[in-house]
């Protein structure tokens, strides 16, 4: 079973490769939308990549309202 | 299609229609690649009279108000059928609001009942006025076995057997109340008539007409007045299909077109600005040899579809292009937001047409849209038939404020007979558009005259509604105007919030004050947020009631500052 801090680390890994942005110019509370320069269909796509790594399903409202990564680890993790 | 001048209620034509069809497919649902329902107009009639009819047992009554807090599926029509049969008023309010906004809209809007997804509910219960509701009933839809309803009962298990009494309506009575805003200090709840909604749905139909077979894939909410009418009235009362899907993943929805080979569909700008990036992209992934092919081929469409759409002969010159939209697609709909001509020429090129359309919620849905005869990417349209506009104070270059008189306008606002008058004014509703019309009577729009913006997701964004996420800020006064308010511009997009910050005399906006700025933007949902502010030397002005004057401050700021001045947050 992953850490908390784990599946953040590993969000940050894939939203850094998926949008070309370096790795450690992201931090957990950074607003995605912001910090990747992406629109509400590009965080969509970033969240179906996250389902495939941690091989769960995320109904689309987990995302509603959720616009920074520790936020978002937190939805992944409760249903890991 | 039913004849729609027999009915005198939304209730009685979905009625008839119901048995009309009754072999037809009128819903679909599909969750990712998984179909979970699929139901006959009679079906449908089966599983929405025991809720009518445990509704009625609940006392449910004509003119009671019923709200839906849902995302698109199959409960939130069968529901909304449900509260129409027994005369009810349909609250239909946005799934995307905080729960402390839709606690405040349920307030407004007086409803009695409430129909809400399991999640929804648990939100809304967390809230500190949840406490105050007055809600009677509320049933909830898709609820964990063990989960505590908080005094909510389960939406699959409340039916009762027996007949419900049908209640009749006439045109004139309330149908639906909508909020087209007004969230923050002034709910703006349009209230619709059944009269309104069948007369959209004569003219709609007129131009883009559905039928048995006809799949509409229901994209945007069905809380929206567009989709409520073209994905739910519209197809019903013409016996065709609506297709929900439950997850509106971009990779989903393209799969959704070629597996239920879609007929029509509504969009945002948003999506099919990303739809076109995604075909630009598959188009240049061509070797050279295909792609010179592929060009020539368009441009052949171009030229045969100059006039009006020619669909069989765009399906044979382009049919990768069709086969990837499933083959079926007639046309796109679109409106609301300011869209690039570039990406509905781009589209219409191809062979799939994207009718522009220009409505609002206090008109009914639509006034305007494009007929194809022949395709025009620089306009939102024609009127539609019963739809009169009028121009009002042209300048020299024709622009002026939009009005427009049709049985579709909204009766009045909820519980504001204020506003209410100042919006529709001898039966002619004023807008807030800037727009005027060429010589073949399309409407071309240019800017607002309003304070508000139109996000690229088709949302509508009232400054006012969002100050309050600024309240106690340590400045002496705050306030949020879109943009192109202070700035008017002739031209659409460009769209954004600015935040005017007036300091303490003597001092200055620090970086910690910039910081918790910045700290309660990001909790605005991504379309609220403010996109950058100016900082104000002097008092705002303001009523003997201490209201803002917005528009004196707008015209003052706009006079001593340029645009350019703005700051990003």
């Amino acid at each position: 079973m992953r850490t908390q801090q784990q599946t953040i680390d590993e969000i940050l890994e894939l939203a850094a490769a998926q949008f070309k942005v370096p790795r450690e110019s992201l931090s957990p509370d950074d607003d995605f939308f912001k910090k990747l320069g992406i629109d509400s269909l590009q965080a969509l796509s970033l969240l179906t990549r996250l389902e495939q790594h941690f091989s769960v399903e995320l109904p689309d409202y987990e995302l509603q309202g959720v616009s920074d990564f520790r936020t978002l680890a937190e939805r992944i993790q409760s249903r890991l | 299609m039913l004849d729609l001048d027999q009915y005198t209620s939304v209730g009685a034509a979905l009625r008839e229609a119901l048995d009309r069809f009754a072999n037809e497919t009128c819903l679909i649902e599909s969750d990712r690649n998984r179909e979970r329902t699929r139901l006959t107009y009679s079906d449908f009639k089966q599983m929405s009279l025991p809720l009518a009819r445990a509704l009625q047992d609940a006392e449910f009554s004509a003119g009671d108000r019923a709200a839906i807090i849902m995302t698109n599926q199959s409960k939130w029509l069968i529901s909304a059928y449900a509260v129409f049969f027994g005369g009810g008023v349909l609250v239909p309010l946005d799934y995307k609001l905080t729960a402390k906004e839709q606690l405040q809209l349920l307030a407004h809007s007086k409803a009695k009942f409430l129909i809400v997804e399991y999640h929804l509910w648990r939100a809304i219960t967390q809230e500190r006025e949840f406490d105050d509701h007055k809600l009677r009933i509320v049933l909830v839809t898709e609820a964990p076995p063990t989960a505590d309803l908080k005094g909510g009962f389960r939406w699959e298990e409340f039916r009762r057997k027996g007949d419900p009494f049908f209640v009749t309506r006439e045109r004139e009575d309330w149908a639906c109340i909508v909020y087209s805003s007004g969230t923050g200090g002034r709910p703006k709840g349009c209230v619709l008539t059944h009269g309104n909604y069948l007369e959209q749905c004569k003219s709609l139909t007129a131009w883009y007409p559905f039928w048995p077979g006809v799949r509409y894939m229901s994209i945007l909410p069905t809380n929206h007045a567009i989709d409520f009418m073209v994905g739910f009235i519209g197809p019903f009362v013409c016996g065709a299909c609506v297709v929900h899907l439950r997850t509106l993943r971009p990779e989903f929805v393209r799969d959704a077109f070629v597996r239920y080979r879609i007929t029509y569909v509504s969009l945002v700008p948003l999506v099919l600005k990303n739809l076109e990036r995604g075909i630009k992209g598959n188009f240049d992934a061509l070797p050279s040899a295909k792609r010179f092919l592929l060009n020539a081929c368009v441009a052949v469409n171009r030229f045969f579809t100059r006039k009006r759409p020619n669909v069989p002969l765009s399906r044979k010159l382009l049919p990768q292009v069709h086969k990837a939209f499933g083959g079926d697609l007639v046309a796109m709909f679109t409106g609301g937001a300011f869209i690039e001509p570039a990406t509905l020429q781009f589209f219409y090129d191809l062979g799939l047409p994207v009718a522009n359309g220009y409505g609002l919620t206090e008109a009914g849905t639509v006034l305007t849209v494009n007929d194809l005869k022949p395709f025009r990417a620089d306009t939102v349209g024609k009127p539609l038939p019963g739809v009169e506009l009028r121009i009002l104070n042209p300048g020299s270059d024709g622009v002026g404020e939009v009005a427009a008189k049709s049985g579709t306008i909204m009766s009045h606002y909820l519980d504001d007979a204020e506003l209410s008058a100042e919006t529709i004014v001898d039966g002619w509703l004023l807008t807030g558009d800037l727009g005027s019309f060429d010589d073949s009577g399309h409407l071309q729009l240019f800017g607002r005259k309003k304070n508000m913006i139109v996000t690229e997701g088709g949302k509508n964004v009232y400054p006012e509604d969002i100050e309050s996420a600024f309240e106690d800020l340590a400045v002496k006064e705050h306030c949020v105007f879109a943009a192109n308010y202070i700035w008017p511009q002739k031209e659409l997009g460009k769209e954004m919030l600015v935040l005017v910050l007036h300091p303490e005399s003597g001092q200055e906006v620090t970086s910690s004050q910039l910081d918790d700025l910045a700290a309660r933007n990001r909790l605005l949902p991504d379309f609220k947020r403010v996109g950058g502010y100016l900082i104000w030397d002097k008092d705002f002005p303001r009523t003997a009631s201490m209201k803002i004057k917005r528009a004196e401050l707008a015209e003052q700021v706009g006079a001593a500052v340029a645009r350019t001045a703005v700051k990003e947050l």
